[in-house]
């Protein structure tokens, strides 16, 4: 079943330490392993002389590496490559902020804040705000609420 | 340590992680689950009631277990509990449990939707937030009957608050997308479209989605989309770097909404309405406009943000197809981004101007790049950009540069990542067949083509060469002359020997006269490869031995004495045995004339449309590659650079096999790797390591933005992923094996060759080989009709686990076939680890309009993975000792079902694969054997015994080795034999 642009998002370490994954499509459990183990094959093989697009099953990840951290996003083969490239660098941005200077620590601690501020951005695999302040700004309203 | 503290963390939770992190092994992990999840067990069944707190605290608990990788079984229901909380942690927590972990079809599922209802009710836009995000992450079609019909509403409702419109909207999306039927269309589509209005930007970027999927499937519904599309987008793309405020990035206004605008755009043709189009068109320009200006940051940010307009802007220009002037300056821009620093965007215009050359108003403009694009094929270091280069002068090729574009490819095929080879030998083969002018040239391409790279000429590429030289006899002589020559190379290639023995078992006369070309010595050229070559390719050579006979009645005694010899005529393999005493009969009985009758030259093929085009399209995915050819089929319609040119293409598909006499279906070559399954192979290797390690590497501390992208060391890879996953289906879509369906996997065990399925409408034979952890495996379709099958699809599926055990790659087959006719299909094995359960194969057709399907178990057994071990009687003995553990050992004591005798007991004994083991039993009657299981990532070793006891017309069988199930699987696979 498709649902949405985006098949999945993943942020995977160095290691293959799955530090978020969000899923746009549905995958049986064992998929989805498979899924994480492919995409850290493919992208962590590159370099910086490489593209930031790779060609994977019938779709394309776009991906950016950030210190240990690689951000991937899973899309379909003639979606514009440099606009999910950008929204991952807003994407990025925006956690920085709201974790004030971001590490791959606060994922793992704040996990359940990560999701929240996918579901803000990201939502049925299509992209929903792109406004770093409008997310902001929500995030600290959510973050004032018991 | 960060965010631990953050106010509202909790303390419990981050503890927990921290112990999770601390932990020295799995095994120390594990326990340290086991302690919490025993922990919050007792909590939630004890006696006193647990405060909200507590219960998120526990549940998202459980939340990070899960994410571990560990199976939770139980906290669903303080999840629905959290629901109902009003405290918006708590509802976050349960809302984020039950979208994480909950499956649609759970019996909680009328728990949650009573929650969300009452959230959605709530008027609060927070909790009405929550909800649709819950719903929109789920997606279920429970979650859509119960509410597809609410949120259009909540969509529209002049009340509700921006980012809840946004959720709205895009959670409507992914409930048509799920279950179209359940949205009711109505009055709200039309205040929908005008969403393209709304004073919110990010109400704009959310709607602009849900409208694109909506005019996809009901495009003259929304047709008053396309001028508020354009309004929208000219006030953005006119508007000054900052009047947008919060939604400029990077200097660039509103990226990411101008992109999906102009996504939206190329649902439909160019506006009619001569205003909008006006209006269209200067936005269009105005982006081209703005490329050339300077960046107004140094930041990468920038420029992708804008370029990424661009590259939607041209998307849509191609897609217009109509303006001219437009798809020139497109062009113009792409050619400058060719030699650009960046990667990315080098790749990107590559993959852009790919299409632009199909269009007859640019394809000009794209051809004067042609130098740039062959400097990229030979100096990109990225592979997926040499492939994007080597996509583009296939797509820039016609009459005028193909002898450049050819002899490019064929040089950088000397070169080329094998991952990309095929791909390259295919497209050389097409367009040397497409723009040839004089055929000596595309014959001379083709045998370059196998000379350079004949591990990957595939047979539709040296197929199709026959067909042409057979249906044109002004290149006969030339192509008899050419392979000639190329036979004398010391090594040449297994596919040159099968054109060569092709071409001269047809045309050897035409070069006869030259005494460096006698009859005799054609023969011996010949001849001095046989014994080099695989079974199939020497089953060609009969042929064409038979087909000298005739041609050359001066090499019959010589050709009569081969084929007498024993290693002919008693030839293990039936194939080549059967052709020799059938072919030495015919010689003998045959008269002059008849011999002449039967073996004339082949008549021409019928003409049909290249195979080679088939398989190209098939290797690269429904996607780019159909685009790209039905670009180039336009443009030849056009009459840019086809018509004129001779039609080879119009030449047939080849017969199954490209057999001299067309007799019987000689099985492909076995030698020749097949280079699709080659690039699997790769991606599996990539897929089998387990990447996920603990932690070492990196140092989570560093704040990532520090740094971005350091160099990360390089290895050279294959990048093409499974080309087909999507046609693979998955064991769901099939139905479960017919009944007799372990009965005929059995009739194989012990053999190889057969016919596994037959009945009134349908045989299925089989022939396979193994060697190693490898195996290919030959299928033959035949159709016991008259009438044509149609849709014919046979597929093998892996149910479960066995995707991780076993790789089989098949060959897809034609989708007619004939009535009388047989196809066949080749199947690459790879056993990577042990397995128990066979593949399925799946084979369904239409037959007279009726769909008929049937579901087999593929004869893959483990036991075809052995290897036969000769071992001494006291080696047997120890290693029989050192496999005492009692999980090692199988044994089965059972009736006998066929008759008690020796020799056919040793028959199948090697059959199975072990080797027989003599004076190793004190038993004479006893049979003994040993062997090695060949997989992939592991080997086992087996030892057998076989116990007779005729008296009581049983047998007691005793397997051991080294892994417990691998025992008890062959014991019971070789018990059904006796």
């Amino acid at each position: 079943m498709w649902s949405g642009e985006i098949r999945f998002i993943l942020i995977q370490n160095r290691a293959g330490k799955t530090r978020l994954a969000k899923w746009y499509m549905q995958f049986d459990d064992d998929e989805k392993q498979k899924l994480i183990e492919e995409v850290h094959a493919v992208v962590t093989v590159r370099d910086a002389k490489h593209t930031n697009f790779v060609e994977f099953r019938n779709f394309k990840i776009i991906y950016r590496r950030y210190a240990g951290l690689y951000f991937c996003i899973c899309v379909d083969v003639n979606d514009n490559n440099l606009a999910y490239l950008e929204a991952i660098h807003n994407f990025v941005e925006v956690l920085n902020e709201y974790f004030h200077n971001v590490c791959e620590l606060d994922l793992v601690f704040n996990f359940y804040k990560v999701y929240t501020v996918v579901d803000e951005m990201f939502l049925a695999g299509e992209i929903r705000e792109t406004s770093q302040t409008k997310v902001l700004k929500q995030l600290l309203m959510l973050q004032s609420l018991e | 340590m960060p965010a631990v503290s953050k106010g509202d963390g909790m303390r419990g939770l981050a503890v927990f992680i921290s112990d999770i992190r601390n932990c020295k092994s799995k095994e120390a992990e594990i326990k340290r689950i086991n302690k919490e999840l025993a922990n919050i067990r007792s909590k939630f069944k004890g006696d006193k009631a647990l405060d909200g707190y507590s219960k998120k605290k526990y549940v998202c608990k459980l939340l990070f277990i899960f994410l571990l990788g560990h199976d939770i079984d139980f906290g669903h229901m303080e999840a629905v509990n959290l629901l109902s909380s009003n405290k918006y942690t708590e509802k976050q927590i349960g809302y984020l449990f039950i979208s994480v972990l909950v499956n649609s079809n759970s019996e909680l599922i009328r728990l949650i939707n009573n929650a969300i209802k009452n959230d959605l009710a709530s008027r609060n836009p927070t909790f009405m937030c929550l909800a649709l995000h819950c719903i929109a992450n789920v997606g279920s079609r429970e979650m859509g009957e119960a509410f597809a019909a609410d949120i259009p509403r909540i969509l529209v409702a002049g009340d509700s608050m921006d980012s809840v419109k946004q959720s709205a909207a895009l959670c409507l999306l992914r409930l048509y997308k799920a279950s179209p039927d359940l949205v009711p269309m109505g009055e709200w589509t039309a205040r929908v479209v005008h969403l393209l209005n709304d004073q919110h930007m990010g109400v704009v970027t959310a709607a602009v989605s849900l409208i694109t999927c909506l005019c996809k499937k009901n495009p003259d519904d929304f047709k008053t989309c396309i001028s508020l599309a354009v309004s929208r987008l000219s006030r953005i793309v006119s508007s000054a770097s900052t009047d947008l405020q919060d939604y400029t990035y990077y200097f660039v206004p509103a990226p990411w909404l101008s992109v999906k605008l102009l996504r939206l755009l190329q649902c439909y043709p160019p506006p009619e309405d001569a205003a909008v189009k006006g209006r269209l068109v200067e936005c269009l320009e105005t982006v081209l406009n703005k490329a050339q200006e300077p960046p107004k940051s140094k930041k990468v940010q920038h420029s992708n943000a804008k370029n990424a307009i661009l590259f939607e802007t041209i998307s849509l220009i191609i897609h217009y197809d109509s303006e001219p002037n437009l798809l020139v300056r497109a062009c113009n821009q792409l050619g400058q981004f060719l030699q650009h620093r960046e990667t990315n965007l080098r790749y990107l215009a590559l993959e852009s101007m790919c299409t632009l050359a199909s269009s007859e108003f640019s394809h000009e403009a794209v051809k004067t790049h042609i130098d740039t694009v062959i400097n990229a094929l030979k100096t990109e270091r990225d592979v997926s950009v040499r492939q994007r280069a080597a996509d583009l002068l296939y797509a820039m090729c016609d009459r005028s540069n193909a002898k450049q574009i050819v002899s490019e490819m064929l040089r950088y095929l000397e070169t080329a990542d094998y991952a990309i080879r095929e791909e390259i030998v295919l497209k050389v083969a097409i367009l040397a067949e497409k723009y040839a002018v004089d055929y000596s040239w595309y014959v001379d391409t083709i045998l370059n083509l196998i000379r350079i790279a004949g591990d990957y000429v595939s047979e539709e590429v040296w197929y199709r060469v026959l067909q042409i030289v057979t249906n044109r006899d002004d290149v006969q002589g030339y192509a008899a002359k050419t392979v000639f020559e190329a036979l004398q190379a010391p090594a040449c290639h297994e596919n040159m020997v099968k054109v060569g023995g092709y071409i001269l078992g047809e045309f050897g006369n035409l070069i006869a006269g030259d005494p460096r070309s006698s009859p005799p010595v054609q023969f011996s050229l010949l001849h001095s490869k046989f014994h080099l070559c695989s079974v199939a390719t020497r089953a060609l050579l009969l042929s064409t031995y038979i087909k000298f006979i005739n041609l050359f009645p001066e090499t019959k005694a010589t050709i009569q004495g081969v084929l007498r010899a024993g290693s002919q005529l008693r030839n293990a393999d039936v194939e080549l045995q059967q052709r020799a005493v059938e072919y030495l009969t015919l010689s003998s009985v045959a008269s002059t004339d008849v011999l002449a009758t039967v073996l004339e030259e082949m008549p021409p093929f019928p003409e049909r449309e290249s195979s080679i085009l088939a398989k190209l399209k098939r290797k690269k995915g429904p996607g780019a590659a159909s685009a790209l050819d039905d670009g180039r089929r336009d443009v030849s319609s056009n009459d840019i650079n086809g018509g004129v040119e001779p039609t080879p293409s119009t030449v047939s598909t080849p017969s199954p096999s490209a057999d001299l006499l067309g007799l019987r279906a000689a099985p492909p070559p076995a030698a020749s790797p097949a280079p699709a399954s080659t690039r699997n192979l790769l991606v599996d290797v990539f897929s089998d390591g387990p990447a996920a390690q603990p932690s070492l590497g990196p140092t989570p501390e560093e704040a990532f933005l520090s740094e971005l992208e350091p160099p990360a060391p390089e290895s050279p890879m294959a990048l093409l992923a499974d080309p087909a996953p999507a046609a693979d289906p998955g064991p769901e879509d099939i139905g479960p094996p017919i009944p007799e369906a372990d009965e005929l996997l059995n009739k194989f065990v012990c053999k190889n060759s057969g016919v596994l399925f037959e009945n009134q409408l349908l045989q299925i034979g089989v022939k396979s080989e193994f060697r190693q952890n490898l195996g290919r495996m030959y299928l033959f379709y035949g159709n016991k009709t008259s009438v044509q099958f149609q849709n014919f699809s046979p597929m093998v599926v892996h149910p479960g686990e066995l995707q991780t055990q076993l790789a089989v790659q098949t060959k897809r087959v034609a989708g007619q076939v004939d009535g009388g006719a047989q196809v066949q299909q080749v199947l690459n094995i790879e056993c990577l680890r042990d397995f128990l359960t066979p593949p399925l194969l799946s084979v369904r057709f239409r037959y007279g309009g009726a769909p008929q399907s049937l579901t087999l178990k593929l004869p893959v057994t483990i036991n075809k993975f052995f290897q036969p071990t000769e071992m001494a009687a006291q080696d047997f003995f120890q290693r029989w000792k050192q496999l005492s553990l009692p999980l090692q050992e199988a044994q089965k004591i059972f009736k006998a079902n066929h008759p008690m005798d020796a020799e056919v007991t040793k028959a199948k004994l090697l059959g199975f694969g072990s080797a027989l083991l003599d004076n190793v039993d004190p038993n004479p009657e006893n049979f003994v054997g040993a062997g090695i299981i060949q997989t992939k990532a592991l080997q086992v070793g087996c030892l057998l015994r076989l116990e007779p006891n005729a008296q009581a017309q049983m047998y007691r069988l005793t397997l051991r080795t080294s892994k417990e199930p691998v025992s008890r699987h062959l014991c019971e696979l070789l018990a059904q034999q006796f």
